[in-house]
């Protein structure tokens, strides 16, 4: 997030585009729904399933699945059009104005509608204009803007959408993604990515593989960029990726087209999974290595407003097991590296000297204050928005972006658009939530969220078990009707093995970050005859 | 000082609040207790009980709760006639109810047990005319439900409309018929609940309290210890208790982190998964096709071997690794330096994109 959590009560008007906040960002989500009813506080929602925020919007939007880019452009070309943009923020903070302004000319409500299947295309005259009216404007997004294959695109429309207003840069607005895990934010920061070092410092860059191999004390750090998760199952069946280390990630299960996810898994000569329990890519490994829950570690985690938590152990280990930075210390040592760490934080110390936006962050301050990165010394009280007085980059920069259509559309083989994602009661694999009883009681099994219409056309009722099937493969699961999806638009959470979404989705990913186009794929249901 | 500053007596003693500050917001923010049960700093402003009652100026007797402070007023927090309304109060919500502590889950841990204690309330065995409310202990898998213990504060009402903003409770019926309801009187589990808990978490007796997740124990075997949820990037921070076996018991909402002390049903009951039989007891190699156990000598010396053997004869890069969203900072950046220092490849990245 650019912004913080406790400037939700300084907006005044709320954008929430691809995020079903009060499912999977539940604390979140209630604070929001509190400015939206109790105080009167505007909000737009876009989105394909009526979700509950939509209740309380006073513009709902419901777009056609991977639409996204198209709805934000036909927004800023309603405020161009009528002249609501923030002329002066535009004319000294930004550039590439034109281009953009050139490029969403043609997106007009009408044209919009069309692509976006909406039967009013004064609904989004009305959203825009609401939207440019009441500053400052938040937008909050999550993975129904990022999985896609245009997901990069889209993060950058919403970007533009927020500079043309002059949202960014100021208390209660921003650009607001909403991190699905505990510590995506931290494993990013910690340049767990193929691309770059701790702080975003790049890979590639003659610069940083001196500082690194000074600071690590090694030899011959490579300049060439990783391979992502995506790519790198494809290198394994081809033969290139020969090991894997899985450490607390079950790709079987969270990544798209799980048939291919085996099929690599398979492929490999060795996979070594570190996690608390058998999940289902550890039923593949040649060696399995228990580690730490939450609860029994220490360290520190990074949430979704970029601020830095200390976790602290509550229980005593199980069994014969190890903290996790443990075991991969004995494997580097046993590699001939002598790294030597007693405990978590000295690891931590060693990140403060390698990652400039956590420099001045330390165990003893994170326990005593609010403390969000950049915090560049110990003395800086750390951020709490980005882009103040201006931007990392300097000039804020407008681009043009153009809409384009989803890898898969329908088609009368494939004739429905099936969408992915999570339930408030579970999380991701269900690892955690579906081994947690009471989680596991209220939500025991998984469905596929259905809009009467479309039941009745294809003659199922609730309850009823169907096969769904894609290109990709086919599943059995049971029919939720309800009035959320949008015509010809279905939902299955991705949480249960049993009825996998992710032997449907499709792996076509964006070209930019790779991420995979889970939010849209084109699917068919169909009875089981009895 | 600033000049929103007021000057006012409490007890004889001069003292300083904020414009716009309660008598009772200013006498906490100076180390000086008044009863409270309605009031919880969290939400909006009842003044039902009105145990909080102090006198002004000698005169007037007004709830701290609700009235502001104003420069130069004159606070008693307590004597014998403010006592004596204390006790009535407390006397009347004792005779109402069913409070028997020996069988109450907030045994321990309950504002209405510490006053009774304080002010040395006993029942009064007297025939006051005793309602019979709800008892549902099986309809909601989060949630139970005794309202025969409850004292009609409010607060669970103001928590769920203000706090989860779902609002779920509210009041029905007049006088001595008041009690809760849960959407338009449904079973809480068949309402329109989510089972945040937060209600639970802000009752001050045992009318609300929380399913049993795992261990057991009582208010004062408990241990507290604060960490943070595990499943999304809100991050709330959570005080966990465990009992004397170590067992996890409950977790509440921490007001110091971004969460203020909010919680939704995973961080609430989703951590029981942590002591389950399914957790992973020692470390595992393939022999003959099985995953056995095995020594951790073993087994690291397995992997060791092998990203060696890789790594020579198939080049760094035919080694890759998954890291993970769910795990710390430190153990993200060890691993990724594990890839790029020790094996020698970029080959590292997580699960950001799914
Ligand atoms: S558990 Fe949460 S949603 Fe349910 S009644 Fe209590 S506060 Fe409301
Ligand atoms: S259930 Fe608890 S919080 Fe709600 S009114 Fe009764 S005593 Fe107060
Ligand atoms: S308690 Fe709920 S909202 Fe808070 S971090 Fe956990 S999952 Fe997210
Ligand atoms: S606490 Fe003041 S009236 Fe209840």
């Amino acid at each position: 997030m650019t912004n913080s959590i406790r400037e939700i009560p300084v907006s005044e008007a709320f954008l929430i585009i691809g995020s079903n906040t009060t499912e999977n960002h539940p604390v979140i989500g209630s604070m929001i729904k509190n400015e939206v009813i109790r105080k009167g506080k505007k909000l737009v929602v876009v989105d394909p399933r009526e979700i509950e925020l939509a209740k309380y919007a006073d513009v709902y939007l419901q777009i056609k699945p991977g639409t996204n880019i198209a709805i934000l452009n036909g927004f800023m070309h309603v405020i161009l059009r009528d002249g609501l943009e923030a002329k002066e923020y535009i004319k000294t903070r930004c550039e590439g104005f034109d281009e953009l302004a050139a490029t969403v000319k043609k997106y007009t409500p009408e044209y919009v509608a069309e692509i976006c299947g909406l039967d009013d295309p004064e609904k989004i005259v009305e959203a825009a204009h609401l939207l440019a009216k009441t500053s400052p404007m938040a937008l909050y997004y999550c993975m129904g803007i990022t999985q896609f294959r245009s997901g990069v695109n889209g993060v950058k429309s919403c970007a533009n959408l927020q500079m043309i207003l002059g949202n960014l840069g100021v208390a209660g607005g921003g650009v607001n993604p909403l991190r699905g895990q505990n510590n995506v934010q931290g494993a990013c920061d910690m340049g767990a990515l193929n691309a770059v070092y701790p702080a975003y410092q790049k890979v590639p860059d003659e610069a940083m593989k001196e500082k690194f191999e000074k600071a690590w004390n090694a030899t011959g750090l490579s300049l060439k960029p990783g391979f992502t998760i995506v790519e790198s199952l494809n290198a394994a069946i081809a033969g290139d990726v020969k090991a894997l280390y899985v450490f607390g990630e079950n790709p079987v299960m969270s990544d798209p087209n799980q048939h291919h996810v085996i099929e690599a898994l398979e492929a490999l000569d060795f996979l070594v999974v570190q996690d608390i329990v058998l999940t289902e890519t550890a039923k593949y490994a040649d060696v399995v290595l228990p580690g730490f829950s939450f609860l029994e570690k220490e360290g520190c985690v990074s949430n979704t407003e970029r601020r830095v938590q200390k976790m602290n152990r509550v229980v005593a280990p199980v069994g014969d097991n190890r903290e996790d930075w443990w075991i991969i210390m004995q494997l580097a040592n046993r590699m001939g590296h002598p790294w030597k760490y007693e405990k978590a934080e000295d690891i931590f110390e060693e990140i403060r000297q390698v990652t400039p936006s956590y420099a001045g962050i330390t165990y003893e301050r994170m326990e005593k204050e609010l403390i969000q990165w950049p915090c560049p010394t110990e003395e800086h009280p750390g951020t709490q928005y980005l882009h103040k007085d201006k931007f990392s980059r300097g000039l804020g920069l407008l681009s043009g972006i153009e809409y384009t259509a989803p890898a898969e559309e329908v088609d009368p083989e494939y004739p429905i658009i099936l969408t992915t994602g999570r339930l408030l009661e579970h999380f991701h694999t269900g690892t955690m939530s579906r081994n947690s009883r009471i989680l596991d009681a209220i939500v025991p099994e998984g469905y596929i969220e259905v809009n009467p219409n479309d039941a009745q056309n294809l003659n199922v009722v609730d309850g009823e078990l169907v096969a769904v099937s894609t290109r990709r493969g086919s599943i059995r699961i049971k029919v939720k009707v309800s009035r959320r999806p949008k015509d010809n638009v279905v939902f299955i959470p991705f949480h249960f093995y049993e009825a996998c979404a992710n032997k449907l989705t499709i792996d076509a990913l964006d070209p930019g970050c790779k991420i995979p186009e889970f939010k849209v794929c084109a699917c068919k249901v169909e009875k089981i005859a009895v | 000082m600033g000049n929103g500053n007021i000057t006012l007596t409490i007890n004889g003693e001069e003292v300083t609040a904020q414009k716009g500050q309660t008598i009772l917001e200013a006498a906490r923010g100076n180390g000086i207790f008044i009863p409270t049960l309605c009031y919880h700093q969290k939400i909006s402003k009842t003044g039902a009980c009105r145990i909080c009652v102090v006198k002004i100026n000698d005169r007037m007797i007004k709830t701290s709760c609700t009235e502001p402070v104003t420069e130069g007023m004159k606070v008693e927090t307590e004597d014998e006639e403010i006592v004596e309304i204390r006790k009535g109060i407390l006397e009347l919500l004792l005779a109402e109810g069913d409070h028997n502590c020996l069988y109450c889950d907030a045994n321990g841990d309950c504002e209405l047990q510490s006053l009774c204690y304080r002010y040395g309330i006993e029942p009064s065995g007297s025939d006051f005319p005793k309602n019979t409310r709800e008892i549902d202990y099986d309809s909601s898998y989060g949630l139970k439900r005794n309202e025969n213990r409850c004292i009609l504060c409010g607060r669970c009402v103001k928590a769920c409309a203000e706090i989860q903003v779902k609002n779920v409770w509210s009041f029905a019926g007049r006088g001595s018929h008041a009690h809760l309801t849960s959407d338009i009187s449904e079973k809480i589990g068949d309402s329109s609940c989510v089972a945040c808990g937060t209600c639970v978490q802000m009752c001050p007796t045992g009318a609300l309290s929380f399913q049993q997740v795992l261990g057991k124990g009582q208010a004062w075997e408990l241990t507290k210890s604060s960490s943070i949820c595990i499943y999304c990037g809100v991050g709330c921070k959570i005080d966990f208790y465990t009992n004397r076996e170590g067992q996890l018991v409950k977790a509440l909402g921490c007001d110091d982190g971004p969460n203020n002390g909010h919680l939704c049903v995973k961080g609430r009951f989703g951590f029981d998964f942590v002591q389950s039989d399914k957790r992973l007891k020692k470390p595992l190699i393939r022999k003959n096709g099985n995953l056995e156990e095995a020594s951790w000598d073993e087994a690291l010396d397995l992997v060791v071997s092998k990203f060696s053997g890789y790594k020579e004869k198939n080049g760094p890069d035919s080694i890759m690794s998954f890291s993970s969203a769910k795990c710390t900072n430190e153990e993200n950046y060890l691993l990724q330096k594990f890839m790029r220092a020790v094996i020698g490849t970029n080959n590292v990245d997580h699960c950001a994109r799914l």
